[in-house]
């Protein structure tokens, strides 16, 4: 169970997003999760090895390495990442769940069920609206609220995102202050600026798609309250479907996902 | 086989299982065996090379590190996860000695054609009479592994937190000795994560236990105040067949369950059973 098999779970998901939300899982595949695997992971590969104070005390330099670096970085990048993209399940759950629905109603051989046959309920894409639009919009919420934290974590950790090449450590059992090297602070900091740079893009993208979301919603209600006060004719359910058609024509999107191997 | 290996045969265990079941399978594998392949396996890495003791005696540092981890955490999660998840396999086996029965029985109806045995192997079993029992099982089962396990954790390494420093007096250390563990922040971190999301699992795990026992118990209920007519008048048309099969099956692997004393009660049935190669 890797990024891999992460990669194929979401995949699924694609499929019931908004364009927004299939970029932003771009975004976190392929600059967030790609690069930590193939990139951010070397770098920090050596963090522990090449940690050397000047001393020749044993253990201090395990409980000065300790005392600044209580989580890794790369670990606090795999659980944000891992927390980020699962609140999507919850909308994967969901339309699963309303698969599920339809199949009984075409099982029982509901006259209702406009459906042919159950490959057409497999393949279908289901609209974000009603109690979906509400799990959606959730699970964006949630992926922002996660976002936040993480980033606040780092900040609070790491004070201020740079990677110092030198430390002072004081730590039982050093015997006095002892300085400590870091091993390749510039590329640490250089790395850990891209990726916050990247979880911003993703906030913004988030935050865009939850705006795109309501704007959605009060327009469609606000045509919906339209509709009501006068009398539906022929001509007004023609530009209904029409613009339904173009609403459906804007939402879809290519699946612009691109697989990768870890 | 790895944990990818895991995943494709439990996958198909899902389809089987009840939606808390689903729930309790995806925390599993994405908040705990990937947290644990993607980054607790880095964070004890190197937990023996980076095990220093302050002694230049030969033998200390190994004999101190043996002493303090009899098990490493990882192993220990490993072993757990597996044995955790491996009582689905129990439903997994019932499901398809269940579905050879219903195939074996189209064959003797003389409905073997390709596309009704692709839809035995497509279709979802009710989780109901002997398969209720074994995924009731499986779920306890399950539990038990979750429960001993934490406790084996909390016997070897009381109180979840590593510590930095860690005295030793085993031979051949010649006094006592300060040893230094490797990142014990994070791996107190990691620890206290694993520990939680197993105690998550634990209560999805007692949480589809009450569904299971509450659904069971309604249905009797209902089968008490509503007879059943027979011909399953409630389902679609498809469904009462299904309905029909799976009464049969019932009461195939309920009695003897081989085909001969089948054919022994249902003369009818010899012709078409003469067709069977089983027999």
């Amino acid at each position: 169970m890797d990024w891999g098999a992460l990669h194929t779970i979401l995949g699924g998901v694609n499929k019931h997003s908004t364009s927004i939300g299939k970029i932003w899982l771009t975004v976190l595949f392929i600059f967030r999760i790609m690069i930590l695997v193939v990139a951010a992971e070397r770098v920090w590969g050596d963090e522990q090895d090449d940690f050397i104070c000047n001393t020749l005390q044993p253990g201090c330099k395990n409980v000065c390495y300790d005392h600044f670096f209580p989580i890794s970085h790369i670990r606090l990048w795999a659980l944000q990442l891992i927390f980020v993209s699962t609140p999507a399940l919850l909308v994967a759950m969901h339309v699963a769940y309303r698969r599920h629905e339809k199949k009984r109603q075409f099982r029982k051989g509901d006259q209702k069920c406009e459906y042919k046959d159950i490959e057409e309920i497999r393949k279908q894409r289901f609209r974000i609206e009603g109690s979906l639009w509400w799990t959606y919009t959730s699970s964006i919420f949630f992926r922002l609220v996660f976002e936040a934290v993480f980033m606040y974590a780092f900040y609070f950790m790491y004070d201020g995102f740079r990677m110092p090449r030198l430390m002072k450590c004081n730590a039982w059992p050093c015997p006095n202050t002892v300085d400590c090297f870091v091993s390749r602070p510039t590329e640490k900091t250089v790395f850990t600026i891209f990726m916050i740079a990247v979880s911003s893009i993703c906030i913004l993208l988030n935050v865009a798609e939850l705006c795109y979301l309501l704007t959605k919603f009060f327009l469609r209600r606000s045509k919906k309250a339209g509709n009501q006060k006068h009398h539906p004719n022929h001509e007004n359910k023609e530009e209904t479907k029409q613009n339904e058609m173009n609403e459906l024509i804007s939402d879809s999107c290519q699946n612009t996902v691109i697989g990768f191997s870890s | 086989m790895n944990w990818a290996g895991l995943y494709t045969v439990l996958s198909g265990v899902n389809r089987h299982s009840t939606a808390i079941g689903r729930i309790w399978l995806s925390v599993i594998f994405i908040f705990r065996i990937m947290v644990l392949v993607v980054a607790a396996e880095s964070v004890w890495g190197d937990e023996k090379s980076a095990f220093t003791c302050n002694t230049q005696q030969p033998g200390c540092n190994s004999v101190c590190y043996d002493h303090f981890f009899p098990i490493s955490h990882i192993r220990l999660w490993a072993l757990q996860l597996i044995l955790v998840t491996t009582p689905a396999l129990l439903v997994a086996m019932h499901v398809a000695y269940q579905q050879h029965q219903e195939k074996k029985l189209l064959v003797l109806t003389g409905h073997a054609d390709p596309k009704h045995m692709e839809e035995v192997k497509k279709h979802k079993m009710r989780i109901s009479g002997s398969l209720w029992w074994t995924y009731v099982c499986s779920v306890v089962f399950r539990l038990l592994f979750e429960a001993v396990f934490m406790y084996i954790f909390y016997m070897l390494y009381p109180g979840y937190q590593m510590v930095r420093l860690v005295k030793c007096e085993a031979y051949p250390c010649p006094n006592t000795v300060d040893c230094f563990i490797s990142r014990p922040t994070e791996k107190t971190v990691f620890t206290v994560f694993m520990l939680v999301t197993s105690s998550i699992c634990i209560v999805l795990n007692m949480a589809e236990l009450v569904y299971l026992v509450v659904r069971a118990c309604a249905r009797r209920g209902q089968h008490n105040s509503n007879p059943p007519s027979g011909k399953g008048s409630f389902y679609g048309h498809k469904l009462s067949s299904e309905y029909k099969q799976n009464e049969i099956n019932q009461l195939l692997t309920d009695q003897d369950g081989s085909l001969k004393d089948m054919l022994r009660r249902n003369p009818g049935l010899q012709e078409k059973g003469d067709r069977c190669s089983a027999c």
